[in-house]
């Protein structure tokens, strides 16, 4: 279940395509792990890029809180 | 045996004295209508009376909603999960259930909304019939649309015409409506109820799995909720497989026309009429609904005085009859359309016609007698025959 | 910006995303602006229904009319009635009577739910009829630009109160309760994990289960208030929510 996964440490996959650029993740990781990249998407929106991946702990709140499910954490 | 053919046994080969209202509501029993949303109004009340009572003993649903708009939307609501659906109002109600009677009509949803109608507009005499609401039947809701509506003229006729109502809606895939007026839902005449069994039913045509439910021929099959086919049902202008498309000018195109023409092309297999033709008739008279009742007597009446009258009454008034009325038009030189307004179908007869159209107007939900009718049809009669050099 | 690249070329394998299933993905992205709260909502009612392993085809969606009502409508692969504006309560309370069996679910903004629809909320509630109804609580009547909504806050600047609002909102959530409902909670698009709880549970109660979410509206809303981000709105959320049996010991003017 979603919430039983907080401790597994995660490989995030973002979809950049699906991305419109709103930042929502890069603002709210509680560990700063993302940030703006500086690679354009087809649609013209600068998606997130993994900044620091050592650091994910696998909230899962970027995904549970992308308006475009542009990103997902795939636990290994 | 099932509920329903249980319950309605009970009646067959009965005669009982009834209310047109009552008549309607036992017709749509026959039909097979399982869910029924009202919402109280005079002269329509009855009808949702007699469906609370009934529907739960025929195995369907009967529950009444906060407002007219409420009802019509859960009747929608109910056919696409399943049921044969109806409502009932009058003027008031009916004006607000247009956005939705448009709904119905853009997504081919069939159900019957019953429009007993009374003196208008507005609350105007609440419990007086009228007929003023002809056209509002025809383009109350807006864009290009067309619609199916009956006009019974006896309360068996509102028995007959609501089975028959429940037929088209699903033989065309649209909401049809049964334009009573409270003249004939509030009088009681005797009925006669057939054997459950010889009554004639249209049966829901249903989709297969991989067919499109909004277009690929004129009325497309339909599917219901909770069957695995993920159905996407919208008012917006949509593509064959139901799925929204506002952007391409075509697909709006395609889709309204045959929306109009599923129904227009057919005319001639849905219009039904009643006529009564003699040799030599000049006059016609023209009627439907209550005010058939004294045009006709007044018809039998001119004739009995010598003056050869033709009678025609429709039984269907949208889509008009144009074919009757045209042929009407070719007998005679100038027709008469009493009814209980200020001339609403007399302007549809104008249009199939170059020859005269004399309205016979009454408002104030007291309907024509035999005299009043029978004064205008001997006055133009007599100045058909010596007209004033 | 010198250093931008455009990716070239076909995508690279990704590892689909887990509730991508769920969706009409042949038509993603969404329509919505970016930052809309309204693709969260979607997000955790998909992730809702995942955990609870509700069979789609065992679920009717009803929506209105405005962003919201594009939720499920066309983004969510169900049985779907898009209706008109303020009656899919009604529409949904006819599709549940014929099939009880079938989980209804409305999902539409606060004009639609609590303004033109407010009479079919109320009486829903009072019926306490078995679906489930996602108001999706904006501010303002946001897919034609930016109107004053009954749920707008007192003061504010709409395009249509340019001299601020002079009225009081609409407390939603409070007046479903009162009016019989069986489950009433209000969350944000920032509460995620709670409002992802909060519709299982409304999924999973018998009776009439409400729950106002309140969502962000960076573009016809924030232009208004100038909060052009998701991520401004979304701090406000965090920010200024009190949770209810914090709220119920405070004062009025404390809350406001």
């Amino acid at each position: 279940m979603l919430l039983q996964d907080t401790r597994v440490q995660g490989m995030i996959e973002i979809n950049e395509e699906l991305c419109k650029g709103c930042d929502i993740c890069i603002d709210f990781c509680p560990l700063e792990v993302l940030a703006v990249s500086t690679t354009i998407n087809r649609r013209g929106y600068y998606p997130p890029q993994v900044i620091k991946e050592e650091k994910c702990i696998g909230c899962r709140l970027c995904e549970l809180v992308c308006p475009e499910f542009a990103i997902t954490i795939c636990n290994e | 045996m099932t509920q329903r053919q249980t319950r309605l046994q009970a009646f067959e080969n009965r005669t009982l004295f009834l209310l047109g209202d009552e008549a309607a509501a036992y017709g749509a029993l026959y039909a097979g209508c399982d869910f029924f949303a009202g919402y109280p109004i005079t002269p329509a009340s009855e009808i949702a009376e007699v469906m609370s009572r009934e529907l739960p003993r025929v195995d369907g649903y009967y529950v009444q909603m906060e407002d007219e708009l409420a009802s019509i939307s859960a009747v929608i609501g109910a056919v696409w999960a399943g049921a044969k659906g109806m409502t009932a109002t009058s003027g008031p109600g009916f004006s607000l259930m247009q956005e939705n009677i448009g709904y119905a009509i853009m997504t081919e949803t069939p159900c019957v909304i019953v429009n007993v109608q009374r003196s208008g507009p507005s609350t105007g005499q609440a419990t007086k019939p009228a007929q003023g609401d002809v056209l509002q039947a025809r383009w109350g809701t807006h864009g290009d649309h067309e619609i199916i509506a009956l006009a019974p003229s006896s309360v068996q006729e509102c028995f007959e015409l609501t089975v028959e109502s429940f037929n088209l809606a699903e033989k065309y895939r649209i909401p049809v409506i049964l334009l009573m007026d409270g003249e004939i839902g509030h009088l009681r005449e005797s009925i006669t109820f057939p054997p459950f069994d010889e009554v004639v039913r249209e049966e829901r045509r249903l989709a297969d799995p991989d067919a499109d439910c909004f277009g690929g021929e004129p009325v497309p099959p339909m599917s219901h909720f909770g069957e695995g086919r993920f159905i996407h049902v919208t008012g917006s202008t949509h593509k064959a497989s139901g799925m929204r498309d506002v952007s391409t000018q075509s697909v709006h195109e395609k889709l309204v026309t045959r929306l109009c023409r599923k129904i227009s092309d057919a005319r001639s297999e849905i219009t039904r009429v009643e006529q009564d033709v003699v040799d030599g008739a000049r006059i016609g008279v023209l009627a439907y609904g209550a005010t058939a009742r004294p045009a006709q007597g007044a018809v039998l009446e001119a004739r009995r005085q010598g003056c050869a009258v033709d009678f025609l009454r429709l039984i269907t008034l949208w889509p008009f009859p144009e074919e009757a009325v045209r042929r009407l038009a070719g007998r005679v030189e100038m027709i008469l359309v009493p009814e209980m307004n200020l001339g609403q179908i007399s302007r549809e007869v104008e249009r199939f016609t170059s020859r005269p159209v004399v309205p016979i107007s009454k408002i104030g939900g007291v309907a024509h007698t035999v005299d009043e009718v029978l004064a205008v049809i001997l006055s133009n009669g007599a100045r058909i025959e010596s007209p004033v050099g | 910006m010198d250093d931008t690249t455009i990716i070239p070329g076909p995508e690279r394998q990704l590892k689909p995303h887990r509730l991508l299933r769920f969706l009409r993905q042949e038509i993603l992205p969404t329509a919505f602006c970016p930052g809309c709260g309204c693709g969260t909502v979607l997000n955790a009612f998909a992730q809702a229904v995942d955990d609870l392993a509700i069979d789609p085809k065992d679920m009717v969606f009803v929506t209105g009319i405005g962003c919201s009502s594009w939720i499920p409508s066309p983004y969510f692969k169900g049985d779907t009635l898009h209706t008109t504006h303020g009656r899919p309560i009604a529409f949904a309370t006819g599709v549940k009577i014929m099939r009880p069996d079938l989980k209804v679910v409305v999902i539409a903004g606060d004009g639609d739910i609590a303004g033109i629809g407010g009479n079919h909320l109320i009486h829903a509630a009072r019926r306490n009829i078995d679906i489930t109804v996602l108001m999706v609580n904006n501010w303002n009547y946001g897919m034609t630009g930016g109107q004053v909504s009954p749920t707008t806050p007192f003061g504010v600047p709409t395009t249509t109160t340019p001299y601020a609002n002079v009225e009081h909102p609409l407390e939603a959530a409070e007046l479903v309760a009162a009016a019989g409902a069986n489950y009433v909670s209000r969350w944000t698009t920032y509460h995620v994990f709670p409002l992802m709880e909060s519709i299982q549970t409304a999924l999973q109660v018998e009776g009439f289960s409400f729950i106002e979410i309140l969502s962000q509206c960076p573009v016809s809303y924030g232009k208004m208030v100038d909060m052009r981000k998701a991520s401004d709105f979304l701090r406000y959320y965090r920010d200024q929510s009190v949770r209810a049996h914090k709220a119920r010991e405070m004062s009025a003017e404390e809350l406001d």
